[in-house]
């Protein structure tokens, strides 16, 4: 599973990746790789306009806000 | 987050929580001064006629006035908002030529969410899709200049008259200065990047996104914008009511419309000389205008000084400096700052 995380380094896209670190350890999954993407032609590329993005497998999954790490953890099972 | 994470899941639970909330609310905000009135007066036995005492009850009467608002606008257009996303609105733009496509821009800036964070990715959002870059700056400039916060604390405090008016002034200028820069041919001041943009931009681009959100997941966003919101402008609020305090109780009636009255043509670019490198927000600024109102001011003065401050800030600039060159970083604030400067002198004209 790749999971990317999406955002320039504001609050809410640091926010996201500490969400995602949180719903790793209470899936337990243990194959993903969490990258973070601040460039924003990259960012641009994947056709979010807000920030922070989530995208898993290379899919979006949410844009323009923070899910709590209870429904990332969902989403992350579902996109198994 | 204990507060969301403890909604009840079912429709019915949370239309009951929403029912007594709401109830609560209402009732706080009906009670706030009385409340102060017996605290200070009653209990602690200040005396009203005192300035010191009429100020510190003026500041803890307007601070919990202000944020019982702030929380029910914050909550209710952050879920009003959960319907309207910003890649809807590309699709709507896309395409539309100019003068429709910025009066569209103007309405759809102040509808859709969207956080100064993201002006970048927006931008290159909508450049790359084919929205011209004069609507797409119609639509960054009015996201900003027509807060939604700032429309329910003028309502609230000065009436529906003049929130409307500063509703229509504010699209106006994101209207008109979108479409005269976008007149002015500034492609050539757009980082080469964002022209270059082959998005393969569908109509569900960022699709994945679910639309198709539950209303416990509604509610939730909300609650977490009424968190993040408060969260960033408290200590805003808090310098702003002190201000005010500050001048309710000690500045002389009438003071400012000696030197800032109608009559003085240099009151408006003061107002906005100050208002455009002042990093507040529109909580931090209404009771401060509230209080100058109070002495004197006149309200187009008020009003440009209010739009400045909330029309362009610092951090937004610095971030679009990744896509916009120099020049039209400037042209972009000056023609913004131009704008709110007529509106001002052209409302304390009407107004008087």
């Amino acid at each position: 599973m790749n999971i990317k995380v999406l955002g320039s380094g504001c609050a809410n896209c640091v926010r996201l990746e500490a969400n995602v670190k949180e719903a790793l350890a209470a899936t337990g999954i243990t194959d993903a790789t969490v990258e973070k993407i601040t460039d924003y032609a990259e960012i641009a590329a994947y056709g979010i306009m807000s920030t922070p993005g989530l995208v898993v497998n290379e899919h979006v999954l949410v844009s323009g806000r923070v899910p709590a790490a209870d429904e990332v953890a969902t989403l992350l099972v579902a996109a198994r | 987050m204990t507060i969301v994470e403890r909604l009840p899941e079912t429709k019915r639970g949370i239309g009951l929580v929403g029912v007594v909330a709401v109830a609560a609310w209402f009732g706080a905000y009906a009670l706030n001064e009385r409340m102060w009135d017996w605290l200070l007066f009653d209990r602690v036995g200040l005396d009203s006629e005192t300035r010191p005492a009429s100020a510190l009850h003026f500041f803890l009467y307007d601070t919990t006035k202000i944020a019982l608002l702030l929380t029910g606008i914050i909550f209710v257009v952050g879920v009003l908002r959960t319907f309207i996303t910003i890649e809807r609105t590309r699709a709507l733009l896309g395409g539309k030529r100019e003068g429709v496509g910025n009066v569209m821009a103007a309405g759809l800036g102040v509808a859709t969410p969207f956080c100064s964070c993201s002006a970048v990715p927006a931008f290159i959002g909508f450049v790359g899709a084919g929205v011209p870059i004069g609507v797409t700056l119609s639509f960054l400039i009015a996201s900003p200049l027509v807060n939604e916060i700032a429309i329910g604390l003028l309502w609230t405090t000065f009436g529906w008259n003049i929130a409307l008016l500063y509703v229509a002034a504010g699209l106006t200028i994101a209207i008109v200065a979108g479409w005269v820069l976008g007149r002015m041919g500034v492609e050539r001041w757009v980082e080469p990047f964002v022209l270059k943009q082959n998005l393969l931009v569908t109509a569900n681009a960022g699709a994945g996104v679910d639309n198709h959100m539950s209303p416990q997941l509604r509610v939730r966003i909300g609650l977490q914008e009424v968190r993040e919101i408060l969260g960033k402008v408290w200590p805003y609020l808090l310098i702003g009511v002190g201000l005010g305090a500050v001048i309710h109780g000690w500045v002389p009636s009438d003071f400012f419309a000696a030197h800032a009255g109608p009559d003085n043509p240099l009151g408006v670019l003061v107002a906005v000389g100050l208002g455009v490198p002042l990093y507040s927000n529109a909580a931090g600024a209404l009771p401060l205008i509230e209080a100058l109102a109070d002495k004197g001011v006149p309200m187009g003065t008020l009003l440009a000084f209010m739009m400045s401050v909330v029309a362009l800030s610092l951090p937004e600039m610095v971030l679009l400096k990744r896509v916009l060159k120099l020049p039209l970083l400037g042209a972009f604030a000056g023609v913004v700052a131009v704008g709110i400067i007529a509106v001002g002198y052209l409302f304390n004209a009407i107004l008087t």
